[in-house]
This record gives structure tokens, sequence and C-alpha cells, in this order.
């Protein structure tokens, strides 16, 4: 066992490459629920914008514009949600389960031709001096754009909700849609740009998995990490902020656990491989003791003639 | 009454809106004069929140036409009806019980200004017109007569022309009604035009200048509340002679329920726990409890039908502890309830009219064996049901939901009235139910007790309490007062049994 061999900067830099697939997903979802709608179809959203994002970087070389159909492929699925459950008044549940099969069997067809492929690679933050700092640079300054968006994201949405017209009227609805319509607010035309804008987060979460945190296309290779940013979002309370750090813990432990296996540690590989899980659901339970509670309309359809 | 030569503030030609199957509003007009306080009347379904609905741009009524102060009026969504100066005080709140207040009032407004702003606006409306409020308390933790300033308060920070109120007293104290019609009458004063709706004719004839009756849609006919008695107006909704409840002379039995030292914590989270709670109530008495929502109604309810258990020896049937027998056995020992809720408590809403009777019926009409369901016997209690109540509903396999609220509430109490109880506990047996289906009600209540049932009527509208109950206790804050016989007791009694005026002034200015 040799525990030198883990450099704590590496290992800091690692995690956040590695929790920023988890953060983008899980603040488009939050939205998505403080409008009241509750999405399972994370997962599928995600792997459908990791090929999306994957074939198209190939096929035009740019990184740049991969994202961009990442987004878009995630926004455009989960349309089918808004059909579904917006307009068919179909169960949100099994509408969201739904997504996720369909998602991870459409992304299997579209991938057929791309599995073995090595992607062009994503530029990255270069700032003369300060990426050339020491323990700082590769920390702070050296990431690729992507990482800061979701960083920024987390910022955006969390000033939306508090200081914003628009993210009143977000939550208001999240909370009582019964009411949000008496006072005139357009309840479907709301709920559904917030699930589009879910499912271009889910979208570029998945992507950055296939283009960055791989980087290749394999079938079925989100592998959960949908289902982890929903939980993130009830255990984070739907605060954004708590979103982010709980993301960063379950990327932090992922990334320790795996240099503690290369390390050789005497735990089996097994309880290593399960503690990002635990340790991210312990803490964040603790963190969740506090009164907020799920908006209020979560999961309920809403009908405009009562 | 300021400009009165310039005609009316806003007048409703003809104005028509059908749904599949009924007729909401059938070429209603009347007009709304400048600083006038309008009375709506009519029965539950007369269409008087479609009509609500059409002015405040809800809903677009197929064809006639409005006009406000002599232009075409045409609002596509309420907040073109905002913007031209109408505003609405909803019947069932329209609040976010997770926002607080100034939040829940941006909602409401078109162009509201910055939080910090709109905070101290808030409190300066909310003084001038004796309604304080503060503007960071999260809305979840109001209690209903608060809630309703918030709504109020909401309306008058835009300055309208007219506000509509949908039944507003129905959740306040005397005293808090009383500030609300002095806020009223400066308003009125101010010149603004109130459209006041509401099933208390006397009040209507205390507040209002004018009276639109509804029936069925249509424009039955206007009068001046002042000049019209309340049984005449009643008439003019019902469009029949209107049956008043009559009580007999009735001599009480034993003591049927005996409640002593009763305190428990509420169950929710935003609920009020009962404290040392005594009353008895003997066969054949109709004890009233009055008092605001939400001073523990709902809990007192839970411990008498046996949803919360207690202390085996905290409630006494018949001299026998009960405390500790859930509802079903507590069933067949006699004790019915019918909650407040009746979408989710009393019944279930996507369930039939029949699978609602089996619910509560099961046990006393012998609707199951070895555990099996009779659903012919069911179906049948829900037809008695349905018959001895007068539920106006196509039969006993339509769901829960699809019923008016009054025609649900019809069937809700007779459904426990039906099984013979020897006590009954109702909470709030009348509510948005009109005149006629009420008095029904009422009368079944007296009826039963005449025949020596104990029954405990827990209810926040005095004129109910005092029509049927024989003696009357106010809960305030989980605690009971004791009980006094409702034969001479006056409304500033009551009002002070209930806690006063909770806080609210009346207007400065």
């Amino acid at each position: 066992m040799d525990l030198s061999a883990i450099n704590p900067v590496l290992l800091i830099a690692s995690l956040m490459v590695a929790a920023t697939p988890i953060l983008l997903a899980a603040i488009g979802e939050l939205v998505v629920e403080k409008a009241g709608v509750l999405n399972l179809g994370v997962e599928g959203m995600m792997i459908v914008g990791a090929i999306a994002g994957f074939a198209i970087t190939v096929e035009s070389g740019s990184p740049f514009f991969g994202f961009i159909a990442a987004a878009v492929a995630g926004a455009i699925l989960s349309l089918l949600f808004v059909v579904l459950t917006q307009v068919a008044q179909a169960n949100q549940v099994a509408s969201g389960l739904a997504l996720t099969l369909f998602g991870l069997g459409l992304s299997a067809l579209m991938g057929q031709g791309y599995v073995g492929i090595k992607p062009p690679a994503t530029p990255k933050l270069d700032i003369p001096v300060l990426s050339d700092l020491p323990v700082v640079g590769p920390i702070l300054f050296s990431h690729d754009l992507v990482l800061y968006l979701g960083i920024a994201l987390t910022a955006a949405v969390w000033a939306a909700l508090k200081y914003t017209r628009m993210g009143l009227i977000l939550r208001a609805v999240g909370e009582n849609h019964d009411a949000a319509h008496a006072l005139g607010y357009k309840v479907v035309r709301i709920r559904t740009l917030a699930i589009m804008f879910g499912g271009a987060c889910a979208g570029l979460g998945g992507a950055y998995i296939s283009l960055i945190r791989v980087p290749q296309w394999t079938e079925g290779m989100t592998a959960g990490v949908g289902w982890i940013a929903l939980a993130l979002v009830v255990f984070a309370s739907w605060k954004p902020w708590r979103a982010l750090l709980g993301a960063y813990l379950f990327g932090g432990v992922t990334v320790v656990q795996l240099n503690l296996q290369a390390a050789g540690v005497a735990i089996p590989v097994e309880y290593l491989a399960m503690s990002p899980y635990l340790i991210t659901i312990l803490v964040l339970v603790i963190l969740s003791a506090d009164k907020s509670s799920a908006p209020a309309a979560l999961g309920r359809n809403f009908h405009a003639s009562r | 009454m300021t400009n009165q030569s310039s005609g009316p503030l806003l007048s409703l030609k003809g104005l028509t809106k059908a749904y599949p199957g009924v007729v909401a509003n059938d070429t209603v007009s009347f007009d709304i004069g400048e600083g006038e306080v309008h009375a709506l009347l009519g029965e539950n379904g007369a269409g008087k929140s479609t009509l609500v609905k059409m002015i405040y741009g809800l809903v677009k009524p197929d064809s006639g036409v409005m006009e406000l102060r002599g232009t075409p009026y045409a609002p596509a969504e309420p907040r073109q009806a905002r913007a031209d100066g109408i505003a609405m005080v909803f019947q069932h709140f329209s609040l976010f019980d997770a926002l607080n207040v100034a939040e829940n009032i941006a909602l409401g407004m078109e162009n509201p200004p910055a939080m910090r702003d709109l905070a101290a606006r808030i409190r300066e409306v909310s003084e001038t017109y004796g309604l304080p409020l503060d503007p960071y308390r999260t809305v979840g933790d109001l209690s209903a007569g608060e809630r309703q300033r918030v709504e109020i308060i909401r309306c008058l920070l835009q300055d309208p022309k007219l506000l509509i109120m949908d039944e507003p007293t129905s959740v306040l104290t005397p005293q808090e009604v009383e500030i609300l019609f002095q806020t009223l009458q400066k308003l009125r004063s101010e010149g603004t035009s109130i459209l006041y709706i509401s099933h208390k004719l006397e009040e209507i004839r205390t507040l209002c200048d004018h009276a639109t009756i509804l029936r069925l849609g249509k424009n039955v006919g206007e009068c001046v509340p002042s000049e019209t008695s309340a049984r005449d107006m009643a008439e003019m909704m019902v469009g029949s002679a209107l049956q008043t409840p009559e009580r007999s002379g009735r001599e009480f039995g034993d003591v049927a329920m005996d409640i002593s030292g009763l305190s428990v914590p509420s169950p929710s989270a935003f609920g009020t726990a009962l404290k040392n709670v005594h009353m008895t109530v003997r066969k054949g008495e109709i004890l009233g409890i009055g008092g605001v929502a939400g001073n523990g109604q709902d809990e007192l309810l839970g411990v008498l039908s046996g949803e919360t258990l207690t202390e085996a020896d905290a409630v006494k049937l018949h001299g026998q502890p009960i405390g500790k027998i859930g509802p079903t056995d507590r069933r067949a020992m006699g004790v019915l309830a019918a909650p407040e809720e009746r979408l989710g408590h009393a019944a279930a809403p996507e369930m039939s009219l029949t699978e609602n009777a089996m619910l509560t019926g099961s046990v006393r009409e012998n609707l199951e064996k070895n555990g099996f369901l009779n659903w012919g016997a069911a179906q049948g209690f829900a037809e008695k049901i349905i018959e001895a109540f007068d539920v106006r509903t196509p039969g006993p396999e339509n769901a829960a939901r699809s019923l008016s609220g009054g025609n649900l509430q019809k069937f809700v109490i007779g459904r426990e009235v039906l099984q013979n109880p020897d006590v009954l506990v109702v909470n709030q047996p009348t509510w948005g139910v009109d005149a006629a289906a009420a008095a029904a009600i009422r009368q079944s209540l007296l009826d039963l007790a005449a025949k020596g049932c104990a029954v405990i009527c827990i209810s926040q509208d005095l004129d109910e309490l005092m029509e049927i109950a024989d003696s009357f206790a106010a809960l305030n804050e989980g605690r009971l007062s004791a009980p006094r016989p409702t034969q001479g007791l006056t409304v500033d009694e009551i009002g002070l049994m209930m806690g006063g005026a909770h806080g609210m002034e009346v207007a400065h200015v």
C-alpha cells in the first residue's frame, strides 16, 4: 500500500471533473422539480445527450457543437415527457421511467457506428501565469469550460430562484398550480420551459461523460448517474448550493476510493465501491434535517378546468 | 357615492357561458355603480363563480359584452383585468403556503416594486386599513383571517376600481367581520366599487347597496337588501318557499359522551394541540362548538372519531373508556363522524358514491361478511342516501369528485345520519352549501337529536350553531371554553369566547 502515490492536487482537480455530470443533471432537475414536475427520465436524457454530443463532435470535429447538440437532444427528448404529462395528463412517474428506458434504447441505436472511436479533445482553459500557479492553477484555472459552466449555472439558478420574478413565478407554480392559474400564470407553459431546461442540462451532463470524463462511447455509459442526480435533488432539499456540495462530495469520494483501490488499501473493493453512495446520502440526510420541504405540487398534474 | 351621473362602473349585457351539459350563465345583465357595494346572491351552482371568473378574465363568455365606464371591456386574462382595475379576493384562498407574505403579494401584481419597497408598502397600507401584516412571515404559518388580509392587501395595493370578494367572511370571527366591514365601507367612501358574494344574507343586508340574484344561471331579480328581508332574499334564490329548521322541545337523556382532561399534540406540523379539553354531551343534545378555523377543530374531530388515539379515560362513551379504540370499532359502538374536508377526508374523490358509502357504512349497515363485500347492498345504501338527502347526481356509480361541493356534503352527512348513530360528530356540516340544502342538513341533525342521538356540531357558522345547538362552547388555540346554553347568548359574548379580534384593529384615517 502506497498512499503517497495519491497527489492531493490532482485528486481535487479530478473530483471536480467527476462531479460535473451529476451537478449539471441535478441543477436541471432541481429547476424542473421546483416547477412541480417530477421527471424520472434524467438518466434517459443524459445518455441521449451523451451519444448526440459524441456523434456531433466526431462528425464536426468541434466539441463546442457537440455540447450544443447534446443540450438540444436532451431538450427534444424532454419534449416527449412534456407531451405525455403536460398535454396528455399522463402519470409523471410512469412517463419518466418510460423516458429513461426509451433513452437507453435510442442511444444504443444511435451509437452503433461510434463504439471504440476517440473523440477530439475538448480544449481546456489555459491562462498564462494563472494556470501555471502551483496548487491553485490545476484546481481552479485548468479545466474545460463546461465545468465552469456547471458552477455558473448553479449560481445562476440560485440567484434566479431567490431574487428574480421569473424564479418567484416558477416556485409559485410548483407550490400551488391552481392558485398560480387563478392569478393568470400559464402553468403548462412555465412547466414546459422548466422541463426543457432540465432536459438540456441533463444532455450536457451526459455529453460531459462521453466527451471529457471517459472519453469514448459505450452503451449505457451513464451507469446510473442520472439516478444519483435525482436522489441528490431530494437530499439537497431543492437548494442549488447543496446540490453542488452533494455532487462534489459524491465525485470526491468516488475519486478517492478509486485512488485507494489503486494504492491497494486493505479494504475489500466492494466496500470502497459503495462508499460514495453511503457517504453522500449520509451527509445530505443530516443536512436535510431542517424544515425545508418539497414543492407542494410536486408530481401532481395540472388541469385548468377545475 | 361619487359621480352617480357618470353612469355605471361596469355593466354586463347578456353574458352567456355554457359548459358541456350545463348553461352556467344565461344572458345575465346588470350594472355595478361607482362606489357601490353590489351583492351577488345565489345557490351553489347558480353561476356566481362563472360570472365573476368572466369579469376577472379567467373564463371567456360565449356571448354578451361587458362595458367598463362605457368602453368595451373583454379581458383575455386576469393580467388584463388587473390592469383595468379589477381585483379579486378568492373563496378558496389563492395563496402559496411556502412563500412569504410579500412574495405572495408580488405574484398578484403586474409590476411589483423591489421587495424591500414592497414590504414597506405592505406595512403602510395594511396599517392604514387596520389589517396589520408582517410582510416577511411565511403564509403557511398564518391564521385564516390573516391569510385573507394578505389577499385583501394584495388587491388594495393596486388601487382597484372594482374589488370582487367571494365569500370573504366564512372564516372570520364576528369582531373580524366587523373590522372587515369597516374596511370595505372605507373603500366605498373612497369610490371603490365592491362586488360581494356571500351566503350570509344578514351581512348583505347590513353592507350592500344593491343585490342581484342568480338562479340556475339566470338573473331572476334585483333588490335593495336593506329594504328586503333575509327570508325574501332566500326565497328569491331558491325560487320557492323556504323551510326553516324546526326544533322541537326535547328531553335530554344520560351523558352519552364525556371528554375530560384531554390534551393531545397535533398530528400535523401546522396544527394546533388540544389543551385540557372538558366537555359532556347528553343523549338528544346538540353541542355546538364554534371558533375560527385552525384553533383545534380538526384535531378535536380526530380525537372524537378515533383517528387520533388518546389516554383511554380521556374519552368515554356511556361511561366506558374508548380513548384507545380506533375509528372502525367506534363506528360499531355508534360513534360516527363526518369531517370537514369533503374531498380526501370525508370522501375518496376518485371512488364512486357506492364505494364511498361502503367505506364508512360497511360496519353498521352490514355491507361486508367474512371479509367479502356486498356491493349490491352498498349500492342500495348509496341510493338510499341520494334519495333521502336529495343529492343531485345521475347515479351512485359517479365519482365523488364529480359532485358539486354542496351535493357531496349532503351525501357525506346523509351517509352518517342514516346509520343511526348514538353519537354523531360533524365538522362544518354546511360549509359552501346553499341555503336550501343547509336547511335540510340542519333539519336532519335536529331530527337525529330528537331521536336521542348526541350530536357534536363543530362549525364556524355562528348563525348555524345558534339555530340548532342547545349549548355552545368555543375553541380558541386548542382550549375549549365551558359550554353554555345557547338561549340568551349574545354575539359579543360569543366573540369573546372565541378569543376576540385576533389582533385586528379598526381602520385608521
